[in-house]
């Protein structure tokens, strides 16, 4: 596949270049130019290593949004086995922004569902840009009710810009579809598991994040209003996007330094997109211990540690 | 004021001088809709319903929260719970500084007043959002609040109450205050378990984070009339579709006509109304020991 780069990997897309150059002038000649051609791809990864250890908040927010970054299919397709899609909310439509399905996780039964973004331009529009509307959310809750009355534990893969802002989201009930979600999802009596892969979009991310166990790719970012509209709002100028993102605290590691999340999960050098078979491995290995970890408690103590971490969020003080 | 000034309906000039109704104003006042000459005291009486065309303007936390408990045996719950700013946020201001502007302002150290006490003799704990306090938005001083407030219900066997006004989620403290969506949520998850009403009153605004979370789990939700209630601000969603928006769109009325809404009650009846069903829900008045 062709690679894309981002503004920030400008030196590593040059290199990258010249590398291809050579391999192609390599063919072709007599001399043996591999030496060469071996250092600079060394010097490649070493600088693609450098950048990526300190990716800013808006570096990390392209990282997270990359057109070839993978999404909920590509890793359901990797992680999971006899996935069988299961669609619609039983109300009105299918909503294609949101995906899910039975599956088996290391042979066990479980439920799968997860934000979906398209590919190519007509996959785009089918799935609204991974934007749901309120069918989305209740074909999720449909979904997550179904793996309770079984037993089964419930993934989610979160990876969404926002909520669909249309008016017949507003007139289907947005609100209420997701407020509902986080209602039901704080009493499911089954182990649930969130991972954000890409993008954290707001209340349109939350409404399939309420979990047991919170994880977020290395490279993802978790938002309470996009870069662009903080921006918007605050300096009048979505320019200032850049700065935005760094003061909302979007990242990984500041979320989980404030007892947001509860586990990273590291990505390849260069980003989940630069190789997605190995992401898809190292994501299942942190699947596999967070499921672990919730498999052994009963539902009512399942529940009950579900509802004291959700309302143990936030940060104040107390004066008398 | 020029010609232009002049022939601008009430609705679009409100929004040029937004702080009107902070400032006293002297004896008389004008609706913000019919554009009646009132006699300010006249107004308050009314609870800040228009008594000519009905339109509700917005009214304080506290003036509310008077008109609506009996005036005995009163306790606010987490009074003490106050912000900090863990992102250490700054734009143009820093956020501790807006916090101070917005306590100036308004007299009150956050967006939620939570008080237990008695509506007509019934047990509840009534929370209501101060709008004027950073557009009633719901950081993590809101959320514990409104949790003590539930907690205080569940403890006591009081019904909860809870009247909105928020422009949604309080963007200063980020990801925080996403996550006091799923925490008001769950608490409420608890009162049900207790089987205890909740009642869910919508005003104008209701938006964002807080529409996307509590607003519409009420056992029973009901909105003031005209009041504007929706996940994304009309605005987002204009620039979203490009076209117009349908006439009424967002307010009450259409939600209701949608059904989305339980009913529209007219603030000068809240009161009795909230008592009845209440009562009809099981509440009972507490033994007096």
């Amino acid at each position: 596949m062709k690679r894309i780069f981002l503004e920030f990997e400008r030196s590593v897309a040059e290199l990258e270049e010249k590398i291809g150059e050579l391999r192609y002038a390599h063919d072709a000649s007599a001399v043996d130019i591999s030496e060469e051609i071996e250092r600079l791809e060394k010097k490649a990864h070493k600088q693609l290593e450098e950048l990526y250890a300190r990716l800013d908040a808006w570096q990390t927010t392209q990282v997270a949004r990359h057109p070839l970054r993978p999404y909920t299919l590509d890793y359901v397709q990797r992680i999971f086995t006899d996935f069988e899609e299961l669609h619609g909310d039983r109300h009105f439509a299918d909503d294609k922004a949101i995906v899910g399905g039975l599956a088996r996780f290391d042979g066990r039964p479980c439920m799968v569902i997860g934000h979906q973004k398209g590919r190519d331009t007509k996959e785009k529009i089918a799935r609204n840009f991974g934007m749901p509307r309120p069918e989305g959310y209740r074909k999720a809750l449909r979904l997550m009710k179904l793996a309770e009355k079984f037993g089964l534990p419930i993934f989610t893969f979160v990876d969404t810009p926002g909520a669909y802002p249309g008016i017949d989201a507003e007139e289907r009930g947005q609100s209420e579809a997701i407020g509902r979600n986080l209602y039901e999802m704080a009493m499911l009596r089954v182990p649930v598991v969130v991972t954000v892969i890409g993008e954290g979009g707001s209340g349109g991310a939350l409404a399939i994040a309420v979990g047991d166990t919170v994880l977020m790719l290395q490279h993802a970012v978790y938002s309470v209003i996009s870069p662009e509209g903080c921006a918007s709002i605050l300096w009048k100028s979505a320019e200032k996007a850049p700065e935005a993102a760094e003061i909302l605290g979007i990242t990984a590691p500041k979320l989980l330094s404030l007892g947001l999340i509860d586990g990273i999960v590291p990505e390849p050098v260069g980003g989940a997109h630069r190789e997605p078979e190995k992401m898809a491995e190292i994501l299942k290995g942190h699947l596999q211990q967070a499921l672990a970890g919730l498999e052994g408690l009963a539902p009512e103590a399942l529940v009950e540690r579900r509802q004291q971490r959700l309302v143990s969020y936030g940060r104040f003080a107390e004066r008398s | 004021m020029s010609w232009l000034d002049k022939i601008l309906p009430p609705r679009i000039r409100r929004e040029v001088s937004g702080a009107r109704h902070n400032v006293p104003e002297g004896l008389w006042t004008k609706c913000e809709a019919c554009d009646e000459v009132l006699y300010a005291a006249d107004l308050d009486r009314e609870l800040r319903v228009c008594p000519k065309c009905g339109h509700h303007h917005r009214i304080r936390a506290r003036a509310r929260l008077e008109a609506l408990l009996d005036p005995e045996g009163r306790v606010e719950i987490g009074a003490e719970v106050r912000p900090v700013d863990a992102l250490k946020f700054k734009d143009s201001k820093r956020y501790t500084d807006r916090l101070k502007e917005a306590t100036k302002a308004t007299g009150e150290s956050e967006a939620l007043i939570v008080l237990a006490g008695r509506l007509e003799t019934l047990p509840v704990v009534a929370a209501c959002f101060e709008f004027e306090f950073m557009g009633g938005s719901m950081g993590s001083v809101v959320g514990e609040r409104f949790v003590r407030g539930v907690r205080h219900a569940i403890e006591h066997r009081c019904g909860f109450v809870c009247i909105a006004a928020s422009g949604g989620a309080r963007m200063q403290e980020g990801v925080l205050s996403l996550m006091q969506m799923a925490k008001t949520n769950a608490a409420l998850t608890q009162l049900a378990q207790a089987r205890l009403p909740f009642v869910s009153v919508l005003t104008d605004p209701t938006m964002g984070g807080v529409s996307a979370s509590f607003a519409f789990m009420g056992d029973v939700v009901v909105a003031e009339p005209g009041a504007l209630i929706g996940f994304a601000g009309p605005r987002v969603i204009e620039q979203t579709v490009r076209q117009t928006l349908p006439e009424g769109f967002q307010r009450a009325e259409f939600l209701l006509e949608k059904g989305a809404l339980d009913a529209i009650v007219d603030r000068r009846r809240l009161r009795p109304w909230l008592a009845r069903t209440f009562s009809l829900l099981g509440l009972r008045p507490h033994e007096v020991a």
